[in-house]
């Protein structure tokens, strides 16, 4: 670090203060400062917005804003787990319990608490708040005791609390002192269609009670008495009736504050100190604070600039204030406000509404006196039009001339704001503060794809509420720079994995080469490849499960596939046989001992519950399978994409804390879907209980014994880049658990890409999870019953690759090590480790 | 195409397998001798048209290519899928799916590496090979 270099400190590092540090890093501000940065919490600051995942499989890590270690390698100091003290100005340090540090610059990006009404008992074991990780670890812990929960406040942030315990599977409840929940967004007609969907999903509703104590309850751990003397018990409470700034070190240091606090800023992000910078939620900006991070990231890059002027001599811009604008789906529900959504703020201000109570949407436009403009908009129960809206409203476009065209359902003709209609200036991702004009830029500077734009701008990679709109703008100026976006699968045809699989279907087609014919790309060969033949073979074989060693379908095949093996370095190959849920007799596993024995194969318990015999040549295959076959194995499906292995755990009938039959559960699922063929392989756990042994979450479905039934999770993954699964179903009994399983699996089978892993396609699909639950649970595209139709159909034709193939001289001749000889192959040399043969 | 769709045989020909071990839009593996010693060998069977195995008279394609992958240093190209690239027939190997071409074994992915071919061709149902 440079000597000469001013000591800039950095107080919390939340999403701002670690914006802040991106844009110093991205702007060379190391050549002038050595920075330090001290944060409370013992985590590197995390993605705070999408908090509530952490209890639907995100952790720590993947929250994180940062590699573990980005600070160090950028030449940082990050102390964690540091709280500043005190800030002595007049000596120019900050305090901490590990002693003073100098600093020449100071930033104050310490965020806000949550308030907590001082009502006695609000701090009684089990109250809790919702704003850190380690408040969701206490919340999460509690609710391993708890039953039902309460939260108290009915904002944006308090729905979300509740829609955490009721994925905690609490009985739980909201309490807000206002007649309505989200005062600030909605008025009482959007209040009203809000409380009605948030009690449809079993949530209760409580406006109006201001909480007077809490105590010992009868039923429950607290007992809440309201003002009129009516009473509401829970196991755990968590407060989130709003937030505070945290700026006590402000305070204490003697600078300007508000009336209501907040650091005073000016346009520069400067306090009344000018060696001393506030930005985010602790600071108030002409007597607002903001309390989203888009303005906060905007107050990141104006400090930026202003920490650089002194070496730049560049003025940079101002911060102006931020739009306010928020779109939310809170327990399943849409929720739009923009603006003046209330239009009190707007002389002259008149209202258009629109409400459905069939279908529970509501739509209210706040237009200028003059008819012209957009002041403010509030959308519940529906955002399709929010980005439209939101553009009329940043943009300052003219409205049509009948702007109630723009909220009442799809009337013909009714104006769509398409990319194009957007001018350069209009802000596509405010977050990142990202505006068409730049999206534009990166496009003709070479980018060519989404995820480059993505890489580029940062767009879409904050709160992610752009991403629908990002997508369709690169989508339409890459048309329009003459960049077809091309989807094909590879050379041989012009369609994606479920265009064809759409064909096949429909057609009906039955074979590569029919396809190929009507609807694949003229070349001189027309031969497809190694990337078009396999992902044609999983669609016949998922559409018509036809035996893959049928002549018509042998040349489709990889070779793991062509032999049922798995082709391993030395050009040998692996057996493994199914062992349905880990489940096997002793009888069964000498047969595999001795098989193993006599073909001198190399022995290895895999990670999925099963045993996979290596090095066998290509013609001991046939052999080592006829004995196999004849002691009642089966094809593991090891080689193929699709069904691996269904992990369970040992479960009610032996643990003392299972709570269903989970190895019997495993099994039923794992005959059921062996043999289905699908885009990518596909791994199943099944716990016991919530102690999770078989790691369900994991796995692309898995299932957990609940008191009551089976939960559901889909969409997890182990492997290179790990995801938990997300909870997608609870309490269902076995044939609803299957009768979801059938369609879910269906529906990736029939729409996902080639070699896409459910969790990539759920990342990648539209709508995420909300629309998987649409479609799989509610059957909002009415072809539930179709998927499962064609999931029995797959069912009813499944036969053992091998059986089927071990009695038909054909299909066997391809087993031989040479068609004309029959020696081995003498290049295979082994050589011996711990008792058993591995390549040498 | 010309010399893989040989279908004149000379005396230094060799049978080398039926028709019916062919594998049609596949590979086979065979052991010949050579003047430089044994070798593996692949042979790749094309019938004229995706979907139709050539009749008798009927114009076909085979190839014959090493069936050891210098990449993967294992006997396994004739495992391959066949396919064409830019109109040019190709098997991909197995194991670290290089793209070798049938014609004349040129790997598309490494200019250095190509594997060796011979000429093949079928004398009524015979599979004939020149080695
Ligand atoms: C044998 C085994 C390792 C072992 O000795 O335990 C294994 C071996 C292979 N794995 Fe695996 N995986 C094995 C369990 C796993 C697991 C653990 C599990 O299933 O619980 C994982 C992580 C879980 C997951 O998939 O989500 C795993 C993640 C992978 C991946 C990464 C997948 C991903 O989405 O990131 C690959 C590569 C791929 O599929 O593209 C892979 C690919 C492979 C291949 C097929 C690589 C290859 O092309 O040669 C290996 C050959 C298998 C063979 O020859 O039989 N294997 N592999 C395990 C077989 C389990 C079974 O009984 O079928
Ligand atoms: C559940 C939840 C959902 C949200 N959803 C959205 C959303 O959808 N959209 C949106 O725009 N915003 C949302 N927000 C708000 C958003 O998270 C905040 O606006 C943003 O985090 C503010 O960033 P900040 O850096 O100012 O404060 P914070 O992220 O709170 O960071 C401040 C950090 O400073 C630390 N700190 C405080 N005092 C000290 C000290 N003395 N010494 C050292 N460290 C200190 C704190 O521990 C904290 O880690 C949500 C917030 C929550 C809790
Ligand atoms: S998950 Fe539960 S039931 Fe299964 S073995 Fe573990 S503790 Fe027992
Ligand atoms: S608007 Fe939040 S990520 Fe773009």
């Amino acid at each position: 670090m440079n000597r000469e270099a001013q000591r800039l400190i950095i107080i919390g590092n939340g999403m701002v203060g670690h914006h802040l540090v991106e844009q110093l890093i991205e702007r060379g501000a190391t050549a002038h400062y050595a920075i330090t940065v001290f944060g409370e919490e013992r985590h590197r600051a995390y993605d705070r917005v999408h908090l509530s995942e952490y209890f639907t499989g995100r952790d720590a890590d993947s929250l994180a804003l940062s590699d573990v270690d980005w600070y160090a390698a950028n030449g940082i100091e990050l102390r964690l787990a540091e709280a500043v003290t005190a800030i002595d100005r007049d000596a120019g340090e900050v305090v901490t319990a590990k002693g003073r540090i100098p600093y020449d610059r100071l930033v104050l990006a310490t965020g806000s608490y949550p308030f907590v009404p001082p009502i006695p008992g609000s701090d009684r074991d089990g109250c809790l708040v919702y704003r850190t990780l380690d408040d969701l670890d206490a919340i999460r812990t509690a609710a391993e005791q708890a039953s039902t929960g309460v939260v108290v406040g009915g904002g944006l942030l308090g729905l979300e609390a509740a829609n955490a315990l009721r994925g905690l599977n609490l009985d739980t409840a909201v309490v807000e002192f206002a007649p309505r929940l989200m005062p600030m967004q909605v008025d009482s007609e959007g209040g009203e269609l809000l409380r009605e969907k948030i009690e449809a999903l079993g949530v209760q509703v409580h406006t109006e009670r201001a909480t007077q104590r809490i105590e010992d309850g009868e039923d429950a751990t607290h007992r809440m008495v309201f003002q009129d003397d009516k009473v509401l018990e829970a196991d755990l409470i968590v407060f989130s009736a709003g937030i505070r700034p945290r700026d006590d070190l402000a305070r204490n240091s003697a600078l300007e504050m508000g009336k209501r606090g907040g650091v005073v800023i000016d346009d520069r992000c400067l306090t009344s100190d000018p060696a001393i910078l506030a930005v985010g939620e602790v600071a108030l900006w002409n007597n607002s604070i903001f309390g989203l991070v888009a303005p906060g990231y905007q107050m990141a890059k104006v400090a930026t600039d202003t920490l650089l002027a002194p070496f730049d001599h560049i003025q940079g811009e101002s911060f102006r204030g931020a739009d306010m604008s928020t779109k939310l789906k809170l327990l399943g529900v849409d929720v739009g406000a923009i603006g003046d959504a209330h239009g009190n703020q707007t002389p002259g201000a008149r209202v258009f509404r629109y409400l459905d109570q069939i279908k529970q949407q509501y739509r209210k436009l706040v237009v200028s006196a003059d008819g012209r403009r957009l002041v403010g908009a509030m959308l519940v129960g529906d955002n399709g039009v929010y980005d439209t809206l939101l553009q009329y409203y940043s943009n300052g476009l003219d409205l049509p001339e009948e702007p109630s065209s723009l909220i009442l359902p799809s009337i013909e003709g009714a104006p769509t704001l398409g990319p194009d209609a957007l001018p350069e200036t209009a802000t596509i991702c405010s977050c990142h503060n990202v505006s068409k004009g730049d999206i534009c830029a990166t496009l003709d500077t070479g980018a060519s794809d989404l995820t480059t734009v993505k890489g580029e701008t940062k767009a879409s990679t904050g709160c992610g509420g752009c991403a629908a709109l990002l997508k369709s703008v690169v989508e339409h100026e890459l048309e329009a720079r003459g960049v077809a976006v091309d989807h094909s699968l590879c050379e041989h045809f012009a369609h994606t994995r479920q265009g064809l699989y759409d064909i096949v279907r429909v057609e009906g087609i039955k074979t590569f080469g029919e396809l190929i014919d009507k609807h694949g790309n003229a070349a001189t060969h027309r031969l497809g490849c190694d990337i078009c033949k396999p992902a044609v073979a999983s669609i016949l074989a998922s559409c018509f499960n036809e035996p893959i060693t049928d002549a018509a379908h042998i040349p489709l095949q990889d070779t793991n596939d062509t032999f049922m093996a798995n082709m391993q370095k030395n050009g040998t190959y692996s057996v493994v046989p199914r062992v349905p849920g880990g489940e096997i007799t002793p009888d069964k596993l000498v047969v595999l001992g001795k098989v193993a024995q006599k073909y001198a194969l190399y022995t290895k318990v895999t990670g999925g519950q099963r045993i996979d015999l290596f090095g066998a040549r290509l013609e001991e295959l046939p052999d080592i399978w006829s004995e196999l076959l004849d002691a009642g194995f089966e094809t593991g499906h090891a080689y193929a994409k699709s069904l691996r292995t269904v992990k369970s755990c040992v479960g009610s009938s032996w643990c003392r804390y299972g709570v269903q039959d989970s190895v019997g559960m495993a099994i039923r699922l794992e005959h059921r879907y062996k043999g289905l063929r699908s885009p990518h392989k596909l791994k199943f756990g099944v716990s016991g209980c919530t102690r999770e042994c078989a790691e369900a979450q994991g796995k692309d479905i898995g299932v957990i014994a609940t008191e009551h039934g089976w939960n559901l999770y889909v969409c997890g993954n182990g492997g290179m880049r790990p995801r938990h699964a997300e909870l997608f179903a609870t309490d269902l009994d076995d044939d609803r658990l299957i009768q979801l399983i059938d369609r879910f699996l269906m529906f990736y089978v029939r729409t996902a890409d080639r070699l896409q892993r459910t969790s990539v396609w759920r990342e990648n699909l539209e709508g995420g999870l909300d629309y998987l639950q649409e479609v799989v649970i509610d059957d909002r595209l009415g072809i539930g019953e179709e998927l499962e139709r064609q999931m029995q159909t797959v069912i009813d034709t499944y036969q053992c690759e091998w059986a089927d193939a071990i009695d038909d001289p054909e299909k066997l001749k391809r087993f031989r090590s040479f068609v004309n000889d029959s020696r081995p192959d003498p290049d295979i040399i082994v050589t011996e480790e711990r008792g058993q043969l591995r390549p040498a | 195409m010309t010399t893989a769709a040989a279908k004149i045989m000379t005396q230094t020909w060799q049978p080398l397998c039926h028709r019916d071990d062919l594998v049609p839009f596949s590979g086979i593996a065979a052991w010949i001798e050579t003047d430089e010693g044994p070798a593996q060998i692949a042979i790749f069977y094309i019938p004229v048209g995706p979907n139709t195995p050539g009749e008798a008279d009927h114009e076909c394609e085979l190839f014959a290519l090493d069936h050891h992958d210098p990449f993967a240093n294992a006997n396994v190209i004739a495992r391959g899928i066949v396919g064409d690239l830019q109109g040019e027939p190709v098997v991909a190997s197995p194991i670290y799916k290089q793209h070798f071409r049938l014609a004349d074994g040129q790997c598309l992915e490494n200019d250095d590496v190509k594997l060796r071919t011979w000429p093949v061709g079928l004398e009524g149902d015979q599979v004939m090979i020149q080695a």
